[in-house]
């Protein structure tokens, strides 16, 4: 879940030309991350940690949008007061996409051009416009930002009592699944919640690291059922998108952290990203690489649910993608799940002499299972990885839905409304 | 997955989790534990019936029974307070609501300044302060009332929905200031808490308190524009409020904000698709020349002229509002560290207390303007009355950047501070739009140019046709680029029943 000096992140920004200056989102920001001068408000792309909860309360709408861009490119806050209006999105080119790790899920990105001002012939399709910003009506209650900046108490120490590999060993695919030990102190999670881990040490410019943000992979009990603990899957990033060395800094951190190590801790984030929990509701659980941390937390809260004989869970559907089944995280345990508990679809893009598969062409080969699913209002749907895949999943979504006779024009918007499409990516 | 073997919770911690929400039982959603409170919640129970009467007896004019898609506040976390859903007004759930309580608050400013914020009313300034939110608690009732008949002639179901919010908005900060009394100042508070549902607005033996709250708001135009400069007043002494020593005002107040955004967006949008609409018409009839006023009206449109008039108008109108500008009262509720500057907190750069410090505040000396150097702590009103003006001319940069983009050669100005003031420092001057000190003669020659005439008036009335078909919107008004919460263009956002 982390984002390097080289990785593609979602940037969050407001709409000058909607945007009338209110400072309610300013107030809203659990984080600091919402800024303004005379002119605009703005969003700092190195604090904003998408937790939404600055979208419900905009009156005017213009605190919802979001740009494709490389971290190392994301517009400053000082650009971003300059401007009049949004920037257009960048192209595919412009973005790197032949780039390998984010490879994943870009075949069927349309022309970002035609998103710009609606003056494409075809209207653009804004994905947005079918994620929701509230959780499941039967989600549990979250708690959020316990710990911040604007917190009473600025961060937590976690210990750390496990760090294991769960990839196959190899150079460029090395991905660890942590679990932090929070003791006496409060830290309650749901599954799809997020943690923000906090650095030790400073940048070039003697400044303290930003902190990062990992989803929990772990159910709301505790890695192991009854204990304060919580786990994150962690990919160690190497190298940037061109293949040069570039270390994250987080990432690194955590996967060298030895048992008894202390790490400071923020959050919890998040609150609609979140499972239902009432009798024969669906998930369906759609991934890419460490995107599967949340898929993992819901899937064994459901598995112990299920181990108790006391609660009747409705179907779980999973599309996960990766280069190759090597660097899928929990690629054996994933294995030895029973048949008629989960319905497992991997897509693997690099597998030799096969052809690419992403996840939205595993889920349109799953069609005929899928739009049942799309008219059920007691199933849900979650997506989490690479930004990339995102327009992708929502277009088959919506082909599979027409393709059935849904209407897509009544059935998409409804998705958002009433909280069963949920999309993190980053 | 975990290699550990796992038990399960109790299954009824299960369904325990599913029933989280807002309990429904209680009439009045709140945060301030009012369930613990039996005194308080009689005192409101029993309150809430006369608001009800008022509501169906002043409030809006018909639409009562329609169902109105409208956010409501249950909690004040990012969830909870913008609930979206279709509601008959009389049921909507007025609620009260304060910020959350930020551990170990000083008080920012004046005489207290440093001093842990007061829990209860302080003695010394029980008076006072009760006044102020009187005052403030007036207001919110007098503009539903003014408003109570804009729903008939509504440009579009998009626009009554916003009405209707702004209306019932300002019926739950009533609820706020209500609380207010009721909880801390005893029998006081509950007589002053009935008058305020008493006092009606342009009525002559018991109108609203303050002037500008006693002009009817005739039509859409006019909405607008009093939601853009008016309930920015409204935003700032608010602001100024939520700096208040006395927590429990400056919690509420801040809450409020919250909520009067909504009110600043209807009106910076309302007038911008007014523009938009009079710009693309201009733009497609070939009219260069915003000048050519009745061509430009033959369109259907309000012609640009108009409009800066009407913003003369409502500019003038609600600087009065902020009272005269040396004002010894001004300076003893900050003394007493009751109301604060805008965003006094942040300030940077005095002490907070301003014994020492001087303020330069504009006035007519000889026939001519001049800036004077005044005690900064008498000269607060002035103050405020500045960062008003300097907050509203964002809005209005913001219409004239779309007057440019269409290529029209016309730009909107505020008109000069002292222009049309009846309060305080220019009250009864003659002062043009740019500045001139006036002779009555040359007022009286010129003041038709400058605020809106008969003519205008009528022009306004007669594009006042009420579109009500979903999706459609009067010739005058361009639609909104989004739609409340991220709504289809063409979504019913009144049912009228």
């Amino acid at each position: 879940m982390e984002a390097t000096q080289a990785e593609v992140i979602r940037q969050h920004l407001i709409d000058p030309e909607i945007c009338i200056r209110c400072n309610t989102c300013e107030s809203t920001c659990p984080v600091g991350a919402i800024t303004h001068d005379s002119r605009n408000y703005v969003v700092d792309a190195n604090i904003c940690n998408l937790c939404m909860a600055c979208v419900p309360p905009c009156p005017t709408g213009s605190i919802d949008n979001w740009r494709q861009m490389p971290r190392r490119q994301a517009y400053s806050i000082k650009a971003q007061f300059g401007w009049d209006a949004l920037p257009a999105e960048l192209s595919l080119d412009e973005l790197g996409g032949s780039d390998a790790s984010n490879e994943a899920a870009l075949t069927s990105a349309r022309s970002p051009q035609a998103t710009l001002d609606g003056a494409g012939e075809e209207a653009a399709f804004e994905v947005k416009a079918y994620a929701a910003v509230i959780p499941p009506w039967s989600a549990a209650s979250p708690y959020a930002n316990l710990y911040g900046p604007k917190a009473a108490t600025r961060s937590v120490a976690a210990t750390v009592v496990g760090n294991v590999r769960v990839t196959e060993a190899g150079k460029d695919y090395d991905t660890h699944h942590i679990v932090l030990d929070f003791g006496a102190m409060p830290f309650p999670v749901l599954e799809g919640q997020s943690i923000g881990i906090l650095p030790p040490g400073v940048d070039a410019d003697g400044r303290a690291h930003h902190p990062r943000q990992y989803s929990v992979a772990s159910p709301r009990n505790g890695e192991r059922p009854g204990y304060n603990n919580v786990s994150l899957t962690v990919k160690r990033v190497l190298e940037d998108h061109q293949g040069r060395p570039a270390r994250g800094i987080v990432s690194n951190y955590l996967c060298n952290l030895n048992v008894g190590d202390k790490v400071e801790v923020t959050g919890p984030f998040g609150m609609s990203f979140l499972m239902p929990n009432h009798p024969k509701s669906a998930i369906v659980m759609i991934c890419t690489g460490t995107g599967s941390a949340p898929m993992r937390a819901m899937t064994e809260w459901r598995r112990r649910l299920r181990k108790s004989g006391k609660f009747e869970g409705g179907k779980l559907m999973l599309f996960f993608g990766a280069r190759t089944k090597e660097e899928l995280p929990y690629f054996g345990p994933l294995g030895n799940l029973p048949k008629d508990f989960i319905d497992i679809n991997f897509a693997f893009s690099r597998t030799p002499g096969q052809p690419k598969r992403y996840v939205q062409d595993v889920m349109r080969e799953r069609g005929a299972d899928l739009a049942p699913l799309i008219a059920d209002p007691h199933a849900y749907f979650y997506v989490c990885g690479l930004k990339a895949m995102e327009e992708g999943v929502v277009l088959a979504l919506r082909d599979i839905a027409s393709q059935a006779g849904l209407g897509w024009e009544t059935v998409g918007p409804a998705l958002k409304r009433h909280g069963r499409l949920h999309l993190e990516t980053y | 997955m975990s290699a550990e073997d796992t038990v399960s919770d109790a299954a009824g911690a299960i369904s325990a989790e599913r029933f989280v929400e807002i309990s429904y039982d209680e009439v009045i959603p709140n945060n301030v534990a009012l369930g613990s409170d039996k005194q308080l919640q009689r005192a409101l129970e029993g309150w809430r019936p006369k608001y009800l009467d008022w509501w169906t007896g002043m409030g809006p004019v018909g639409y009562q029974q329609s169902e109105v898609y409208l956010r409501t506040a249950v909690g004040v976390d990012p969830a909870g307070w913008a609930k979206f859903g279709y509601v008959k007004m009389p049921t909507y759930r007025w609620g009260i609501l304060l910020a959350p309580k930020v551990e170990g608050r000083t008080i920012p400013f004046g005489r207290h300044k440093g001093e842990p914020a007061w829990q209860e009313v302080p003695g010394e300034h029980r008076a006072l302060l009760r006044r102020l939110i009187v005052v403030q608690g007036d207001t919110e009732p007098a503009s539903v009332e003014q408003q109570r008949f804009l729903g008939a002639t509504a440009p579009s179901l998009y626009d009554m929905r916003n009405l209707f919010q702004v209306n019932v908005e300002e019926g739950r900060h009533l609820w706020a200031m209500v609380y207010l009394l009721v909880k801390y100042f005893g029998k006081d508070g509950r007589e002053e808490a009935q008058a305020l549902l008493e006092r009606q607005s342009g009525q002559m033996d018991n109108p609203r308190i303050l002037g500008a709250f006693n002009e009817s708001t005739p039509d859409w135009l006019s909405f607008f524009m009093f939601t853009f400069f008016t309930d920015r007043d409204g935003k700032m002494q608010l602001a100024a409020l939520a700096e208040s020593g006395f927590d429990p005002l400056s919690r509420t107040c801040r809450f409020m904000l919250t909520e009067e955004a909504h009110h600043m967006f209807v009106g910076e949008t309302g007038v911008q698709r007014t523009i938009e609409a009079t710009c693309a018409a201009m733009v497609k009839a070939g009219i260069k020349d915003p000048n050519e006023v009745e061509a430009v009206r033959k369109l259907g449109v309000v012609d640009l002229p108009l409009l800066q008039r009407k913003l003369n108008f409502h500019a003038s109108v609600t600087r009065d509002l902020f009272g005269s500008e040396i004002s010894s009262n001004a300076a003893e509720v900050f003394g007493a560290g009751i109301k604060g500057r805008f965003n006094e907190a942040n300030l940077k750069g005095d002490d907070h207390v301003l014994q020492d410090a001087t303020y330069p505040v504009m006035r007519v000396v000889d026939g001519k303007l001049v800036a004077e150097d005044a005690p900064a702590l008498r000269a607060l009103n002035s103050r405020l009355l500045d960062d008003f003006i300097v907050d509203c001319q964002g809005g209005i940069d913001r219409w004239n950047k779309s007057v440019e983009k269409a290529g029209i050669d016309f730009k909107f100005v505020q008109p000069h501070k002292g222009f049309n003031r009846r309060i305080g420092e220019f009250g009864g001057k003659r002062i043009s739009p740019t500045g001139e000190v006036l002779t009555d003669d040359q007022w009286n020659a010129k003041s038709g140019d400058w605020l809106p005439n008969e003519d205008d008036m009528a022009f306004i009335v007669s594009l006042m046709k009420p579109c009500h078909e979903p999706g459609k919107y009067a010739s005058w008004i361009a639609p909104p680029r989004v739609g409340v919460n991220s709504q289809a263009g063409d979504f019913e956002y009144v049912k009228i029943a």
